[in-house]
Protein backbone atom coordinates (compact mmCIF):
# COMPACT_ATOMS: atom_id res chain seq x y z
CA UNK A 1 0.00 0.00 0.00
CA UNK A 2 1.10 3.57 -0.71
CA UNK A 3 -0.18 6.77 0.87
CA UNK A 4 -0.12 10.20 -0.69
CA UNK A 5 -1.71 13.59 -0.04
CA UNK A 6 -3.50 15.51 -2.77
CA UNK A 7 -2.00 18.96 -2.20
CA UNK A 8 -4.83 20.58 -4.17
CA UNK A 9 -7.39 19.24 -1.73
CA UNK A 10 -5.45 19.33 1.57
CA UNK A 11 -6.52 22.22 3.81
CA UNK A 12 -4.55 21.31 6.92
CA UNK A 13 -7.21 19.67 9.09
CA UNK A 14 -4.43 17.41 10.36
CA UNK A 15 -6.41 14.21 10.75
CA UNK A 16 -3.82 12.23 8.74
CA UNK A 17 -0.79 13.01 10.88
CA UNK A 18 -2.83 12.62 14.08
CA UNK A 19 -4.03 9.16 13.06
CA UNK A 20 -0.97 7.96 11.12
CA UNK A 21 2.00 9.81 12.62
CA UNK A 22 4.44 7.19 11.32
CA UNK A 23 3.33 7.94 7.74
CA UNK A 24 2.50 11.64 7.57
CA UNK A 25 3.83 14.74 9.33
CA UNK A 26 2.65 18.35 9.37
CA UNK A 27 4.50 20.85 7.21
CA UNK A 28 5.05 24.42 8.42
CA UNK A 29 1.43 25.45 7.71
CA UNK A 30 -0.10 22.28 9.12
CA UNK A 31 -0.77 20.53 5.81
CA UNK A 32 -0.04 16.82 5.57
CA UNK A 33 3.39 15.82 4.24
CA UNK A 34 4.11 12.16 3.52
CA UNK A 35 7.23 10.73 5.17
CA UNK A 36 9.66 8.97 2.83
CA UNK A 37 8.24 7.57 -0.39
CA UNK A 38 4.80 6.83 1.04
CA UNK A 39 5.21 3.06 1.24
CA UNK A 40 2.94 1.81 4.01
CA UNK A 41 4.41 -1.05 6.07
CA UNK A 42 1.87 -3.82 6.75
CA UNK A 43 1.59 -2.89 10.44
CA UNK A 44 0.64 0.68 9.46
CA UNK A 45 -2.15 -0.20 7.02
CA UNK A 46 -4.83 0.23 9.66
CA UNK A 47 -3.61 3.72 10.52
CA UNK A 48 -3.40 4.61 6.83
CA UNK A 49 -7.04 3.55 6.34
CA UNK A 50 -8.05 5.63 9.36
CA UNK A 51 -6.24 8.66 7.97
CA UNK A 52 -8.11 8.23 4.68
CA UNK A 53 -11.48 7.69 6.33
CA UNK A 54 -11.23 10.80 8.50
CA UNK A 55 -10.01 13.42 6.06
CA UNK A 56 -12.84 15.94 5.61
CA UNK A 57 -11.44 17.02 2.24
CA UNK A 58 -10.79 13.48 0.89
CA UNK A 59 -7.17 14.50 0.34
CA UNK A 60 -5.59 11.28 1.61
CA UNK A 61 -5.08 8.80 -1.22
CA UNK A 62 -4.31 5.13 -0.72
CA UNK A 63 -3.13 2.86 -3.48
CA UNK A 64 -3.45 -0.80 -2.71
CA UNK A 65 -0.62 -3.07 -3.86
CA UNK A 66 -1.65 -5.78 -6.29
CA UNK B 1 -31.42 36.20 23.52
CA UNK B 2 -32.21 38.80 20.90
CA UNK B 3 -35.73 40.14 20.42
CA UNK B 4 -37.57 38.97 17.35
CA UNK B 5 -40.99 37.66 16.41
CA UNK B 6 -41.51 33.97 17.11
CA UNK B 7 -40.82 31.58 14.23
CA UNK B 8 -44.01 30.32 12.57
CA UNK B 9 -42.52 27.86 10.12
CA UNK B 10 -38.93 26.65 10.10
CA UNK B 11 -38.93 26.01 6.34
CA UNK B 12 -39.97 29.53 5.37
CA UNK B 13 -39.29 31.75 8.38
CA UNK B 14 -36.33 30.26 10.27
CA UNK B 15 -34.26 32.35 12.67
CA UNK B 16 -31.01 30.99 14.07
CA UNK B 17 -31.25 33.28 17.10
CA UNK B 18 -34.59 31.79 18.17
CA UNK B 19 -34.66 30.17 21.61
CA UNK B 20 -36.18 26.96 20.25
CA UNK B 21 -33.24 26.62 17.84
CA UNK B 22 -30.70 27.40 20.57
CA UNK B 23 -32.16 24.82 22.96
CA UNK B 24 -32.39 21.95 20.43
CA UNK B 25 -31.77 22.65 16.74
CA UNK B 26 -31.39 19.01 15.67
CA UNK B 27 -35.08 18.15 15.07
CA UNK B 28 -35.40 21.35 13.01
CA UNK B 29 -32.51 20.40 10.74
CA UNK B 30 -33.60 16.76 10.50
CA UNK B 31 -37.06 17.84 9.39
CA UNK B 32 -35.71 20.32 6.83
CA UNK B 33 -33.22 17.84 5.40
CA UNK B 34 -36.10 15.53 4.56
CA UNK B 35 -38.67 18.05 3.37
CA UNK B 36 -36.99 21.32 2.36
CA UNK B 37 -33.21 20.83 2.32
CA UNK B 38 -32.40 24.42 1.36
CA UNK B 39 -34.76 26.52 3.44
CA UNK B 40 -35.34 30.25 2.97
CA UNK B 41 -36.29 32.98 5.41
CA UNK B 42 -36.98 36.67 4.75
CA UNK B 43 -35.27 37.51 8.02
CA UNK B 44 -31.98 39.43 7.98
CA UNK B 45 -32.82 40.71 4.51
CA UNK B 46 -33.04 37.22 2.99
CA UNK B 47 -31.26 34.10 4.23
CA UNK B 48 -30.83 30.58 2.85
CA UNK B 49 -30.15 27.53 5.00
CA UNK B 50 -28.68 24.46 3.31
CA UNK B 51 -29.00 21.49 5.66
CA UNK B 52 -27.45 18.59 3.70
CA UNK B 53 -23.74 17.86 3.77
CA UNK B 54 -23.61 17.83 -0.02
CA UNK B 55 -24.98 21.38 -0.33
CA UNK B 56 -23.00 22.81 2.59
CA UNK B 57 -19.80 21.40 1.07
CA UNK B 58 -20.64 22.68 -2.42
CA UNK B 59 -21.10 26.23 -1.12
CA UNK B 60 -17.98 26.08 1.05
CA UNK B 61 -15.97 25.11 -2.05
CA UNK B 62 -17.63 27.64 -4.38
CA UNK B 63 -15.85 30.97 -3.98
CA UNK B 64 -17.04 32.13 -7.43
CA UNK B 65 -20.68 32.39 -6.46
CA UNK B 66 -20.39 32.99 -2.71
CA UNK B 67 -18.24 35.55 -0.90
CA UNK B 68 -16.85 35.54 2.64
CA UNK B 69 -17.06 39.37 2.78
CA UNK B 70 -19.07 38.86 5.96
CA UNK B 71 -19.42 35.66 7.93
CA UNK B 72 -21.81 36.87 10.64
CA UNK B 73 -25.48 37.19 9.66
CA UNK B 74 -26.96 40.53 10.75
CA UNK B 75 -29.66 42.89 9.47
CA UNK B 76 -27.01 44.91 7.63
CA UNK B 77 -24.60 44.15 4.81
CA UNK B 78 -21.00 45.03 5.60
CA UNK B 79 -19.07 47.67 3.67
CA UNK B 80 -17.08 46.17 0.82
CA UNK B 81 -13.48 46.16 2.06
CA UNK B 82 -12.30 43.80 -0.68
CA UNK B 83 -9.91 42.17 -1.12
CA UNK B 84 -8.95 42.04 2.56
CA UNK B 85 -12.27 42.34 4.33
CA UNK B 86 -12.58 43.40 7.94
CA UNK B 87 -10.80 40.41 9.53
CA UNK B 88 -8.41 38.67 7.11
CA UNK B 89 -8.23 35.89 6.11
CA UNK B 90 -11.73 34.79 7.19
CA UNK B 91 -13.30 37.79 5.44
CA UNK B 92 -11.09 37.55 2.33
CA UNK B 93 -11.84 35.88 -1.00
CA UNK B 94 -9.33 34.47 -3.49
CA UNK B 95 -6.80 35.41 -4.62
CA UNK B 96 -5.95 37.74 -1.69
CA UNK B 97 -7.05 35.08 0.79
CA UNK B 98 -4.18 32.67 0.08
CA UNK B 99 -1.47 35.19 0.97
CA UNK B 100 -3.23 36.36 4.13
CA UNK B 101 -3.72 32.76 5.23
CA UNK B 102 -0.12 31.81 4.41
CA UNK B 103 1.25 34.28 6.97
CA UNK B 104 -1.21 33.20 9.66
CA UNK B 105 -1.00 29.40 9.40
CA UNK B 106 2.60 28.92 10.67
CA UNK B 107 1.56 30.88 13.78
CA UNK B 108 -1.29 28.37 14.36
CA UNK B 109 0.43 25.15 13.23
CA UNK B 110 0.41 21.98 15.36
CA UNK B 111 4.10 22.52 16.16
CA UNK B 112 3.44 26.08 17.41
CA UNK B 113 0.35 25.03 19.35
CA UNK B 114 2.14 22.13 21.09
CA UNK B 115 4.27 24.69 22.94
CA UNK B 116 1.12 26.09 24.57
CA UNK B 117 -0.01 22.76 26.00
CA UNK B 118 1.90 22.83 29.33
CA UNK B 119 0.64 26.30 30.29
CA UNK B 120 -2.90 25.38 29.21
CA UNK B 121 -2.81 22.25 31.37
CA UNK B 122 -1.47 24.20 34.33
CA UNK B 123 -4.27 26.73 33.96
CA UNK B 124 -6.99 24.04 33.69
CA UNK B 125 -5.58 22.41 36.82
CA UNK B 126 -5.73 25.69 38.71
CA UNK B 127 -9.39 26.06 37.68
CA UNK B 128 -10.39 22.57 38.90
CA UNK B 129 -8.42 23.12 42.11
CA UNK B 130 -10.67 26.10 42.86
CA UNK B 131 -13.78 23.95 42.28
CA UNK B 132 -12.82 20.92 44.36
CA UNK B 133 -14.93 20.28 47.42
CA UNK B 134 -18.04 21.97 45.98
CA UNK B 135 -21.33 20.10 45.50
CA UNK B 136 -22.52 21.97 42.44
CA UNK B 137 -20.52 23.97 39.93
CA UNK B 138 -21.34 25.74 36.70
CA UNK B 139 -19.02 23.98 34.26
CA UNK B 140 -19.75 26.50 31.50
CA UNK B 141 -19.17 29.65 33.51
CA UNK B 142 -16.66 28.48 36.10
CA UNK B 143 -14.56 26.22 33.90
CA UNK B 144 -15.03 26.07 30.12
CA UNK B 145 -15.29 29.78 29.40
CA UNK B 146 -12.06 30.74 31.14
CA UNK B 147 -9.77 28.41 29.20
CA UNK B 148 -9.84 29.88 25.67
CA UNK B 149 -9.82 33.45 26.97
CA UNK B 150 -6.63 32.86 28.89
CA UNK B 151 -4.96 30.94 26.06
CA UNK B 152 -5.79 33.48 23.35
CA UNK B 153 -4.76 36.43 25.56
CA UNK B 154 -1.41 34.77 26.03
CA UNK B 155 -0.97 33.99 22.34
CA UNK B 156 -1.78 37.56 21.33
CA UNK B 157 0.20 39.09 24.19
CA UNK B 158 -2.81 40.94 25.60
CA UNK B 159 -3.39 41.59 29.34
CA UNK B 160 -5.00 38.52 30.89
CA UNK B 161 -6.98 40.78 33.23
CA UNK B 162 -8.92 42.07 30.19
CA UNK B 163 -10.76 38.72 29.94
CA UNK B 164 -14.18 40.24 30.74
CA UNK B 165 -13.63 42.84 28.05
CA UNK B 166 -12.86 40.12 25.48
CA UNK B 167 -16.00 38.21 26.38
CA UNK B 168 -17.97 41.45 26.00
CA UNK B 169 -16.60 42.00 22.48
CA UNK B 170 -17.41 38.42 21.51
CA UNK B 171 -20.94 38.66 22.88
CA UNK B 172 -21.51 41.90 21.00
CA UNK B 173 -20.16 40.80 17.63
CA UNK B 174 -21.43 37.21 17.54
CA UNK B 175 -24.60 37.22 19.62
CA UNK B 176 -26.11 40.72 19.59
CA UNK B 177 -26.74 40.43 15.88
CA UNK B 178 -30.22 41.97 15.88
CA UNK B 179 -29.15 45.33 17.38
CA UNK B 180 -29.72 48.49 15.31
CA UNK B 181 -26.89 49.52 13.00
CA UNK B 182 -25.65 52.40 15.20
CA UNK B 183 -25.23 50.10 18.18
CA UNK B 184 -23.54 47.43 16.07
CA UNK B 185 -21.19 50.10 14.76
CA UNK B 186 -20.38 51.50 18.19
CA UNK B 187 -19.57 48.06 19.55
CA UNK B 188 -17.20 47.42 16.66
CA UNK B 189 -15.60 50.84 17.25
CA UNK B 190 -14.90 49.88 20.87
CA UNK B 191 -13.32 46.62 19.78
CA UNK B 192 -11.09 48.18 17.14
CA UNK B 193 -10.06 51.04 19.45
CA UNK B 194 -8.99 48.50 22.05
CA UNK B 195 -7.08 46.55 19.40
CA UNK B 196 -5.40 49.69 18.04
CA UNK B 197 -4.03 50.45 21.52
CA UNK B 198 -2.79 46.87 21.94
CA UNK B 199 -1.17 46.80 18.50
CA UNK B 200 0.44 50.20 19.16
CA UNK B 201 1.87 48.84 22.40
CA UNK B 202 3.35 45.92 20.44
CA UNK B 203 4.91 48.34 17.92
CA UNK B 204 6.58 50.18 20.79
CA UNK B 205 7.43 47.04 22.75
CA UNK B 206 7.88 44.08 20.37
CA UNK B 207 7.76 40.68 22.07
CA UNK B 208 7.51 36.99 21.34
CA UNK B 209 3.81 36.69 20.55
CA UNK B 210 1.40 36.47 17.67
CA UNK B 211 0.66 40.20 17.49
CA UNK B 212 4.35 41.00 17.05
CA UNK B 213 4.68 38.19 14.50
CA UNK B 214 1.81 39.71 12.48
CA UNK B 215 3.48 43.13 12.64
CA UNK B 216 6.63 41.57 11.19
CA UNK B 217 4.73 39.62 8.54
CA UNK B 218 5.07 40.47 4.88
CA UNK B 219 2.93 39.83 1.83
CA UNK B 220 4.60 40.29 -1.55
CA UNK B 221 7.65 41.75 0.17
CA UNK B 222 5.71 44.48 1.99
CA UNK B 223 4.57 44.66 5.64
CA UNK B 224 0.86 43.84 5.76
CA UNK B 225 -0.04 47.12 7.47
CA UNK B 226 -1.91 48.11 10.59
CA UNK B 227 -5.40 47.47 9.24
CA UNK B 228 -4.51 43.94 8.27
CA UNK B 229 -2.78 43.24 11.60
CA UNK B 230 -5.73 44.69 13.53
CA UNK B 231 -8.19 42.66 11.47
CA UNK B 232 -6.38 39.36 11.94
CA UNK B 233 -5.92 39.99 15.65
CA UNK B 234 -9.66 40.80 15.88
CA UNK B 235 -10.41 37.53 14.14
CA UNK B 236 -8.31 35.52 16.58
CA UNK B 237 -9.84 37.25 19.58
CA UNK B 238 -13.43 36.85 18.34
CA UNK B 239 -13.19 33.40 16.78
CA UNK B 240 -11.04 31.78 19.43
CA UNK B 241 -13.15 32.31 22.51
CA UNK B 242 -16.78 31.24 22.56
CA UNK B 243 -16.23 28.62 19.87
CA UNK B 244 -13.84 26.61 22.04
CA UNK B 245 -15.82 27.48 25.17
CA UNK B 246 -18.82 25.92 23.39
CA UNK B 247 -16.97 22.79 22.35
CA UNK B 248 -15.62 22.16 25.85
CA UNK B 249 -19.02 22.85 27.41
CA UNK B 250 -20.98 20.68 24.97
CA UNK B 251 -18.60 17.76 25.53
CA UNK B 252 -18.95 18.03 29.31
CA UNK B 253 -22.74 18.38 28.90
CA UNK B 254 -22.83 15.14 26.90
CA UNK B 255 -20.75 13.25 29.46
CA UNK B 256 -22.90 14.58 32.30
CA UNK B 257 -25.97 13.07 30.66
CA UNK B 258 -24.41 9.82 29.42
CA UNK B 259 -22.88 7.99 32.36
CA UNK B 260 -21.71 5.02 30.28
CA UNK B 261 -19.68 7.28 27.96
CA UNK B 262 -18.21 9.15 30.92
CA UNK B 263 -17.26 5.94 32.71
CA UNK B 264 -15.69 4.54 29.56
CA UNK B 265 -13.52 7.63 29.03
CA UNK B 266 -12.42 7.58 32.66
CA UNK B 267 -11.44 3.91 32.25
CA UNK B 268 -9.97 4.32 28.74
CA UNK B 269 -8.42 7.79 28.53
CA UNK B 270 -6.65 6.78 25.29
CA UNK B 271 -10.09 6.85 23.62
CA UNK B 272 -10.48 10.57 24.33
CA UNK B 273 -9.07 11.88 21.00
CA UNK B 274 -11.57 9.69 19.10
CA UNK B 275 -14.41 10.76 21.39
CA UNK B 276 -13.48 14.41 20.93
CA UNK B 277 -13.88 14.09 17.16
CA UNK B 278 -17.36 12.67 17.75
CA UNK B 279 -18.28 15.52 20.12
CA UNK B 280 -17.04 17.95 17.46
CA UNK B 281 -19.19 16.22 14.85
CA UNK B 282 -22.35 15.87 16.90
CA UNK B 283 -22.19 19.23 18.70
CA UNK B 284 -20.23 21.30 16.17
CA UNK B 285 -20.42 24.77 17.66
CA UNK B 286 -19.85 26.93 14.59
CA UNK B 287 -22.17 27.88 11.76
CA UNK B 288 -20.48 30.10 9.18
CA UNK B 289 -22.06 32.48 6.69
CA UNK B 290 -21.54 33.61 3.12
CA UNK B 291 -23.12 36.29 0.94
CA UNK B 292 -24.47 35.41 -2.50
CA UNK B 293 -22.34 37.28 -5.06
CA UNK B 294 -24.92 37.76 -7.81
CA UNK B 295 -28.48 36.83 -8.73
CA UNK B 296 -28.57 33.19 -9.78
CA UNK B 297 -30.50 29.97 -9.71
CA UNK B 298 -28.63 27.63 -7.37
CA UNK B 299 -30.00 24.09 -7.28
CA UNK B 300 -33.45 25.46 -8.01
CA UNK B 301 -33.23 28.26 -5.45
CA UNK B 302 -33.71 31.80 -6.77
CA UNK B 303 -30.79 33.41 -4.93
CA UNK B 304 -30.30 37.18 -5.05
CA UNK B 305 -27.07 39.15 -4.68
CA UNK B 306 -26.38 39.87 -0.99
CA UNK B 307 -28.69 37.14 0.30
CA UNK B 308 -27.12 35.42 3.28
CA UNK B 309 -26.19 31.76 3.32
CA UNK B 310 -26.20 30.28 6.79
CA UNK B 311 -23.52 27.65 6.25
CA UNK B 312 -24.49 25.02 8.77
CA UNK B 313 -21.56 22.69 9.30
CA UNK B 314 -23.43 21.46 12.41
CA UNK B 315 -26.35 20.32 10.24
CA UNK B 316 -24.03 18.80 7.62
CA UNK B 317 -22.48 16.79 10.45
CA UNK B 318 -25.90 15.29 11.26
CA UNK B 319 -26.79 14.32 7.68
CA UNK B 320 -27.74 10.62 7.55
CA UNK B 321 -26.84 10.53 3.84
CA UNK B 322 -23.25 11.24 4.85
CA UNK B 323 -22.86 9.60 8.28
CA UNK B 324 -24.09 6.24 9.52
CA UNK B 325 -26.29 6.65 12.59
CA UNK B 326 -25.85 10.40 12.22
CA UNK B 327 -28.14 11.22 15.14
CA UNK B 328 -26.30 8.96 17.57
CA UNK B 329 -23.26 10.05 19.54
CA UNK B 330 -20.84 7.13 19.25
CA UNK B 331 -17.66 7.96 21.17
CA UNK B 332 -15.59 5.28 19.42
CA UNK B 333 -16.79 6.19 15.91
CA UNK B 334 -13.83 5.27 13.72
CA UNK B 335 -14.72 6.80 10.37
CA UNK B 336 -15.54 10.42 11.04
CA UNK B 337 -15.10 12.79 8.11
CA UNK B 338 -16.84 15.59 10.00
CA UNK B 339 -16.79 19.24 8.98
CA UNK B 340 -16.84 20.95 12.38
CA UNK B 341 -13.91 23.14 11.36
CA UNK B 342 -15.35 23.87 7.94
CA UNK B 343 -14.38 22.69 4.47
CA UNK B 344 -12.20 24.19 1.79
CA UNK B 345 -9.94 27.23 1.87
CA UNK B 346 -11.47 28.70 5.03
CA UNK B 347 -10.82 25.66 7.24
CA UNK B 348 -10.68 27.04 10.78
CA UNK B 349 -7.14 28.36 11.22
CA UNK B 350 -7.43 27.72 14.95
CA UNK B 351 -8.45 24.07 14.68
CA UNK B 352 -5.17 22.73 16.09
CA UNK B 353 -5.43 25.16 18.99
CA UNK B 354 -9.07 24.26 19.61
CA UNK B 355 -8.34 20.52 19.59
CA UNK B 356 -5.46 20.96 22.04
CA UNK B 357 -7.59 23.07 24.40
CA UNK B 358 -10.50 20.66 24.18
CA UNK B 359 -8.35 17.59 24.88
CA UNK B 360 -6.48 19.17 27.78
CA UNK B 361 -9.67 20.67 29.27
CA UNK B 362 -11.43 17.29 29.20
CA UNK B 363 -8.41 15.32 30.46
CA UNK B 364 -8.02 17.62 33.45
CA UNK B 365 -11.75 17.76 34.16
CA UNK B 366 -12.29 13.98 34.00
CA UNK B 367 -9.22 13.39 36.12
CA UNK B 368 -10.42 15.80 38.80
CA UNK B 369 -14.13 14.89 38.61
CA UNK B 370 -14.62 11.34 37.32
CA UNK B 371 -18.25 11.35 38.49
CA UNK B 372 -20.68 14.16 37.65
CA UNK B 373 -24.23 14.70 36.48
CA UNK B 374 -26.42 17.61 35.47
CA UNK B 375 -27.70 19.16 38.70
CA UNK B 376 -30.71 20.92 37.21
CA UNK B 377 -31.60 20.11 33.58
CA UNK B 378 -34.08 23.01 33.44
CA UNK B 379 -31.32 25.48 34.26
CA UNK B 380 -29.08 24.52 31.32
CA UNK B 381 -28.92 27.36 28.77
CA UNK B 382 -27.46 27.22 25.26
CA UNK B 383 -26.31 30.23 23.27
CA UNK B 384 -28.17 31.00 20.07
CA UNK B 385 -26.84 32.42 16.85
CA UNK B 386 -23.88 31.09 14.91
CA UNK B 387 -21.92 29.73 17.88
CA UNK B 388 -23.85 27.20 19.93
CA UNK B 389 -22.77 25.85 23.27
CA UNK B 390 -23.89 25.70 26.90
CA UNK B 391 -23.67 29.04 28.67
CA UNK B 392 -25.12 27.76 31.97
CA UNK B 393 -24.28 24.18 32.92
CA UNK B 394 -24.90 23.31 36.58
CA UNK B 395 -23.20 20.02 37.46
CA UNK B 396 -23.27 18.00 40.65
CA UNK B 397 -19.68 16.91 41.27
CA UNK B 398 -19.85 16.10 44.98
Amino acid sequence: MRISIDAQRCEGHGRCYSLAPALVEPDDIGNGSVLGDGTVPPDQEGNARQAEANCPERAVILEESQ
Amino acid sequence: MSEHPPVEDWATDFDHTDEVWAADPFPIWDELRGTCPIAHSDRYGGTWLPTRHEDVAAIAYDTENFTSRSVVVTNYRPPNLAPRGIAPPISSDPPFHAGARRILLPLMSPQTIAKLEPSTREYCESLVDDLRGRDVIDAAQEYAQHIPVRVIARMLGFPEEDADLFRGFVHHVLEQVTLPLEQRFMGMQDLFEYLRAQVQDHIEHPRDDLTTAMLNAEMNGEPVGMEHVGGTVALLLLAGIDTTWSAIGASIWHLAGHAADRERLVAEPELLPTAIEEFLRAYAPVTMARLVKHDMDWKGCPMKADDWILLSFPSANRDPEFFENADEVIIDRRDNRHAAFGLGIHRCAGSHLARMELRVALEVFLDAFPVFEIADPAAVRWSGGQVRGPRTLPLRIG
